[in-house]
Order: structure tokens, then C-alpha cells, then sequence
């Protein structure tokens, strides 16, 4: 079981409650979006992750089961 | 610009196997026949892909994903509905080949439309471009009358937006909305047009295709290399020279098409999400992913530029940015907020004693956009500047102390082409 | 007292804690729209409260609703409670609370399976919030008329102030947004290399971080 936090970018406005709910996984850039440790999510805080992608306003953040690398997509 | 400026080039390296796609005028239907025979439908779906995979063929629209396996997948979704795109909308300022190849031969590239959705089993069939040309028209009616496409074919107008040609951009596009990527997953290839598995894929790469059905993989094979066999269409840029098309074979040297002598300061591969590549360490590389990626390049769309040693590199990186920042869709907040800072601090970088603190923000920046957009115009955007910053250090220096290399003083027109308008309002984007 | 009148009051008490609880809920909701934030508190607070006060203001929906129910001075079925007009007493003003209550079921049902829904229709329909209040402020004086005179108008009053003063900040929120085409040149005007963080998605108004 892995699962890895992602962001749907266009969703997200920056609310920030992600990084205050799971500072250990998440900071903020210098405009307020998230960036997001890219590592499989810790046993440890995989209920603080699902607890901050619930919370999320936007409904932006999910969390992924481990996929393959995003492929070529400019064809 | 003209269409008249980017005619077929000189012959090409390996000339004797080429040109494979390119006719020396436009050819109407008798005239595509008579040259390579019929179209070879198979007779059902799936009996091309094999052919296609011993041939190695890989996307020509710049990402060279391999051609089989995306049929495979379509081929294999499940649903009854499928849907077939040719991308024609080459979107890149500066790179004129699927409009050519389109002008030319049109037939080919609707031959292998039609071939690759015998393949995938696809149940509808679209072609998306920058504007329709008279010659597409006049193909696809010479084919209705002599009935033979199995699968209709729609056209779809692009914008002239930088991310038109983008995969979800076009399905949105086609689908009737703005030219506006989407966030991925669910991929094209599994929910795209209307929610059906959708196969999109780059006019040349189809043009491609169409051959290998009648010549099979061997012939491909028979030029390129070994990993990257076949042949391509580059857009060429040189110094004192009309900026050309010209078909080559993949592997060639890149100093055969370009030229590494000292009129030139530096090369550019892939358009302008590709890489500045410094000279004359970069002199012996070849138009291949092998020889480029180790470099830091790719070969991308094959737009190739030859900076004259007469320009600045800055300023010509500088003007590209500020179109690409004022390309990006706005969606996603890295990339809306990075990219015109970084433009404008590229700006002050062109110009003369820029504030020192406006190169490590460039850098910051290209970092903190790069993998947090919904598709990858912050990373290719961020790629090219990056490269820039390591190609034309020793510019950035002489910027610092109130120098620079350009030669010619006065107005004249830039090197690399861009358009002339940048989209303001949302029907821009239709 | 007769249990009638301890139903009465109860009803009635109910009422009033929910209306000031939906009050507080609407602003909360504009406040998270706005990635305003409440003093003191971390921000996830905002998006907490204003869940947790809705599922709250239900409960003193649901007493309020069974109260009335129970009072034998007058006949309410319980079913008027979600069908609108469906009582034979007070038919308009109640048929009003059972309106803003559907209202408030829907939008809370559609957050609950927020994730499976289309976007854009848990929108329209969670706007609908801003139908909610008005048709449960009416209700309120319109059902209970001891709200229209003495401390308990003021407190009617105070809600109304302040939901109208909340509306009026999140339509100028609504204003200053930019449209997408637009943003761009928008962080080109507004971005020097002193000022930070314009961003014309974010609705918040300050600037320094």
C-alpha cells in the first residue's frame, strides 16, 4: 500500500490548510500553493493526510495510489 | 512570415532514401496513389500495431512516445466508441512542418488517419488544425468521391495558442470549449473526447505510418539508427539564410544541418521548450535522443535554430519567455505566478547592469514552477531558460558590466519568430 | 406549564439558536471563500467550524421541527417539515421553514458526497445557500411573532446586519476576482521586485506572508 499526495493544480487556490494540517508532507511556495513531498506517504501520517485531503476547500488534494511517471503528452 | 519562406530545403543528409514524406508540390489524390498504391486497410483492427512496433516508429510531435503502444491501448480499451485525433495544430511559433507536410501531402497524412483508426478501432475520426487549408478540403473530397475513407473525419479549428496542440487542450477544444488543458489523470487515451478512450497523434507520425503499412518495418528501418530509426521533418533556422523545412534522417549531425562554424554562437533543439546548447562542445552531436539527452537536450519537434554570433542570446531568450508567460492558460497558480517573473526578470537580464539578485530569482523560479502545472508548460519554459542561464553565462557577464556582444545597433527584427498578437480575452482561446 | 407550553418554548428556543447558528454558518462559508481567517485561529478552523456548525444547526432543526410537532396546542404534521405548505396552521410561514430546510439538506447531502459529484453542480447547488437564509430569516419572523419586538428583534436585527455586512464583502471579493484570460497580465502589471504575492486567484486581500 502506497499512496502518494497529489494536487489537481487547476482546482487549487492556495487556501493552505494542507501545509497547516500536515506540515511534515507539505510547505508552501512564496505565492501560497503547495508543495508536496513526492515520497509514498508515511504510515505514521496517512490519517493526517486523509484528514487534510478532506479538508482541503477546494477539494484539490488527493491521495494516488503509486502510478508510472506521467508519459509524453505533446503528441 | 510567409508560407513561401519554408519550402523544401536543400538535400539532406543520407539524400539517396529521402524525402519519404515530402513531394516536390502539392499532390491531389491521383498523383498520391499513383506513387505509392493503394491504401492497404487490413481488413481489422489491430493488424497494423505489430508492423508499427518492428518499425520503431515514435511520435513526431515532440514528446517520441512509442507510436504501437499507444495504438495497443486505444486498440485494447474497452467501450465501443473510440476516438481518433491527427494534431496538426504544431502550435510552436517556430516550427513550420506539419503545415508544410499538410500543404503537400495531405493524402498521406488522411491515409494514415484512416490506417491508424482501422488499427485502434476508432469510431470517429478528427483532424485539428491552425486553420484550414484548401488542399486538405480538396483531399478529403477527392477521397469522398472516390469513397475511401471507412471512418469520417470532422475538422476542428486550433486558436493560435502556444497550448493548442496540447492533448487535453484539444479534446476540450474539439469537444466545443476553450483550447484549455485539463488536469491528468484520467489520460486521453483512456477518457478523452466525450469521455472514450481517445488517440491522439502528431500529422507526420501518422504520415509515417501511412508508409510502413505499404513498405512495411524493414523499409523504415532503413534509415535513422538502430533506436531511433526512420526519418523526420526539422524547421531550420541559419544565419543568413531563409528559414527552411527540410526532411533528414534522425541520427544525422547536427553540424551537417546547422552549421558550427564561427558565424554561429549557439544551437537550439526542440523549439522553445527545448535547450540552448553551447558551441563548439556541443558541435558533434547528432539529431537523436541518444546523442542529445546526455547534453541536456531532446530533439523534440525538430525546430532547429543556429543563433547567429551577431545576436544576443539574452534578449532572444528574454522575447521568447515574454511570450510564453503571456501563453500560459492561468490555470494552476506555480505557473501563472512564475513565469512572467521570471519574464520580467529576463528582461532586466537582456538589458544592461541588471540588479544581481534578478539571476538566482530566474533560477528560483525555473525550479519552483517546473512539475506544478496541470500539463508541462512551466517545465519546458523553465527547461529553455535554464539553458539559456548555462549557454550564455559568460553574456550574462558582460550584461553586468554594461556590455554586450550583439553587433548590430539599431531596429531590426529578432532572430526567433513569434506572433505579433498574445491573447487577451477568452474568445482568444477558442 | 403545561408540557404544551414546555414544547412551545422549547420550539421556539430551538429556532432562535438555529437561526443565529445559520447565521454564523453563512458567514463562515463566505469567510472560507475568501481564505479569510479567524483571529487567533489556524486556517483549517474556518472550513471546521462552518462544517461543524451546519451539522449542529441541523440538529436544532430537527428539536425544533419534533417540538412543534409535539405541542398539541396546535396540529403540525411532521411531514410539513420538508413539504413546504403541507400544514394547515401558519401554512406560508411554515411552508417557508420547510423550504429553507430542503434547501439546507441538499447542500449538506451534496458536501457529504462532495468528491463523487460533478463540480460544478455541488456549486450551484451549495450557492443556493445564499437563497437559504433569507427564506429561513423570513420564516422566523414571520412563524414566531415575539422575534418582532424587544431584545429578541435586536437579535434578529444583529443577524440580519450581519449577513447583509458578510454579503457585501464577498460580492467585492466577486468583483476583484480576474478573469482567467486576464490573469496574466495581471501578475505582468502588478509584479515589481518589491511587491510580493499578487496572485488573482487567491481571494485574500493581504499581501505580506
Amino acid at each position: 500500500m502506497a499512496d502518494r499526495l497529489q494536487v489537481n493544480p487547476i482546482d487549487c487556490t492556495g487556501h493552505g490548510v494542507c501545509a497547516e494540517l500536515l506540515p511534515q508532507l507539505v510547505s508552501l511556495d512564496e505565492w501560497g500553493y503547495p508543495l508536496l513531498d513526492p515520497r509514498p506517504v508515511p504510515v505514521a501520517l496517512a490519517r493526517d493526510a486523509r484528514r487534510a485531503v478532506a479538508a482541503c476547500p477546494a477539494l484539490a488534494l488527493r491521495l494516488t495510489r503509486v502510478e508510472q511517471p506521467a508519459g509524453a503528452t505533446r503528441t | 512570415m510567409t508560407a513561401a519562406m519554408y519550402e523544401s530545403g536543400p538535400a539532406a543528409p543520407g539524400a539517396a532514401r529521402l524525402p519519404r514524406l515530402l513531394p516536390a508540390s502539392p499532390e491531389g489524390l491521383h498523383a498520391h496513389l499513383g506513387r505509392y498504391g493503394p491504401l492497404p486497410y487490413r481488413g481489422e483492427a489491430g493488424l497494423l500495431i505489430d508492423d508499427v512496433a518492428a518499425a520503431g516508429l515514435t511520435g513526431r510531435g515532440g514528446a517520441a512516445f512509442p507510436v504501437a503502444r499507444k495504438l495497443d491501448a486505444i486498440a485494447r480499451a474497452r467501450g465501443r466508441r473510440k476516438v481518433i485525433v491527427a494534431n496538426g495544430a504544431e502550435s510552436e511559433p517556430a516550427s513550420r512542418k506539419d503545415e508544410l507536410l499538410l500543404r503537400l501531402a495531405p493524402n498521406l497524412v488522411l491515409d494514415g488517419l484512416q490506417l491508424a483508426a482501422e488499427a485502434a478501432g476508432a469510431t470517429e475520426a478528427h483532424l485539428y488544425l491552425h486553420g484550414t487549408r484548401p488542399e486538405i478540403l480538396r483531399a478529403l473530397s477527392e477521397r469522398a468521391a472516390r469513397q475511401l475513407d471507412r471512418t469520417s473525419v470532422s475538422i476542428t479549428e486550433a486558436p493560435p495558442r502556444f497550448l493548442a496542440g496540447q492533448e487535453t487542450a484539444l479534446v476540450s477544444r474539439i469537444g466545443g470549449g476553450p483550447a484549455l488543458p485539463t488536469f491528468q489523470p484520467p489520460r486521453v487515451t483512456e477518457r478523452g473526447l466525450g469521455g472514450v478512450p481517445t488517440l491522439v497523434q502528431n500529422v507526420e507520425t501518422l504520415a509515417h505510418l501511412a508508409l510502413i503499412a505499404r513498405y512495411g518495418p524493414r523499409w523504415f528501418r532503413s534509415a535513422g539508427t538502430a533506436a531511433e530509426p526512420g526519418s523526420m521533418i526539422a524547421t531550420v533556422y541559419r544565419p543568413g539564410a531563409k528559414p527552411y523545412v527540410v526532411e533528414t534522417e534522425l541520427g544525422a549531425p547536427l553540424a551537417e544541418i546547422l552549421g558550427a562554424g564561427p558565424e554561429v554562437q549557439a544551437w537550439l533543439v526542440g523549439g522553445y521548450h527545448g535547450s540552448w546548447l553551447r558551441l563548439p562542445e556541443a558541435a558533434g552531436l547528432n539529431l537523436s535522443n541518444e546523442s542529445l539527452r546526455p547534453a541536456g537536450a531532446a530533439v523534440g519537434a525538430g525546430v532547429l535554430v543556429a543563433l547567429p554570433a551577431s545576436r544576443c542570446g539574452l534578449a532572444e531568450t528574454a522575447r521568447v519567455v515574454r511570450y510564453l508567460a503571456a501563453e500560459s492558460a492561468g490555470q494552476c497558480g506555480p505557473c501563472l505566478n512564475g513565469l512572467p517573473r521570471i519574464a520580467t526578470a529576463l528582461a532586466e537580464l537582456a538589458g544592461p547592469r541588471p540588479r544581481r539578485q534578478a539571476r538566482d530569482d530566474v533560477e528560483r523560479w525555473a525550479g519552483l514552477v517546473t512539475g506544478r502545472g496541470a500539463c508541462h508548460h512551466p517545465d519546458g519554459t523553465a527547461r529553455f531558460v535554464r539553458s539559456a542561464l548555462t549557454v550564455f553565462a559568460p553574456e550574462l557577464a558582460r550584461h553586468a558590466n554594461g556590455h554586450c556582444s550583439a553587433t548590430r545597433a539599431g531596429p531590426r527584427e529578432p532572430f526567433l519568430p513569434l506572433p505579433a498578437s498574445l491573447p487577451t480575452r477568452e474568445e482568444d482561446w477558442i | 406549564m403545561t408540557s404544551a407550553t414546555a414544547f412551545w418554548y422549547a420550539s421556539r428556543a430551538t429556532g432562535i439558536v438555529a437561526l443565529l447558528l445559520l447565521t454564523a454558518v453563512l458567514v463562515l462559508g463566505m469567510l472560507v471563500n475568501r481564505q479569510g481567517r479567524l483571529p487567533g485561529l489556524p486556517r483549517f478552523a474556518v472550513g471546521d467550524l462552518h462544517r461543524n456548525l451546519s451539522l449542529l444547526s441541523v440538529a436544532f432543526i430537527a428539536v425544533h421541527v419534533l417540538t412543534a410537532v409535539l405541542d398539541t396546542y396546535v396540529s403540525i404534521p411532521l411531514v410539513s417539515a420538508i413539504v413546504p405548505f403541507g400544514s394547515g396552521y401558519e401554512r406560508l410561514w411554515l411552508g417557508l421553514g420547510a423550504i429553507s430546510f430542503d434547501l439546507m439538506l441538499a447542500m449538506i447531502i451534496t458536501s457529504l458526497v462532495r468528491g463523487r459529484l460533478n463540480r460544478i453542480l455541488w456549486r450551484a447547488i451549495h450557492l443556493l445557500a445564499y437563497l437559504t437564509w433569507p427564506v429561513a430569516f423570513v420564516h422566523s419572523i414571520g412563524a414566531a411573532k415575539d422575534l418582532q419586538q424587544g431584545w429578541l428583534l435586536g437579535l434578529t436585527i444583529g443577524c440580519a446586519l450581519v449577513t447583509g455586512a458578510a454579503t457585501a464583502w464577498r460580492l467585492a471579493g466577486a468583483a476583484r476576482q480576474v478573469p482567467r484570460a486576464a490573469r496574466v497580465a495581471h501578475v505582468f502589471a502588478r509584479h515589481d521586485a518589491t511587491t510580493r504575492n499578487q496572485d488573482p486567484r487567491q481571494t485574500r486581500q493581504t499581501v505580506s506572508r
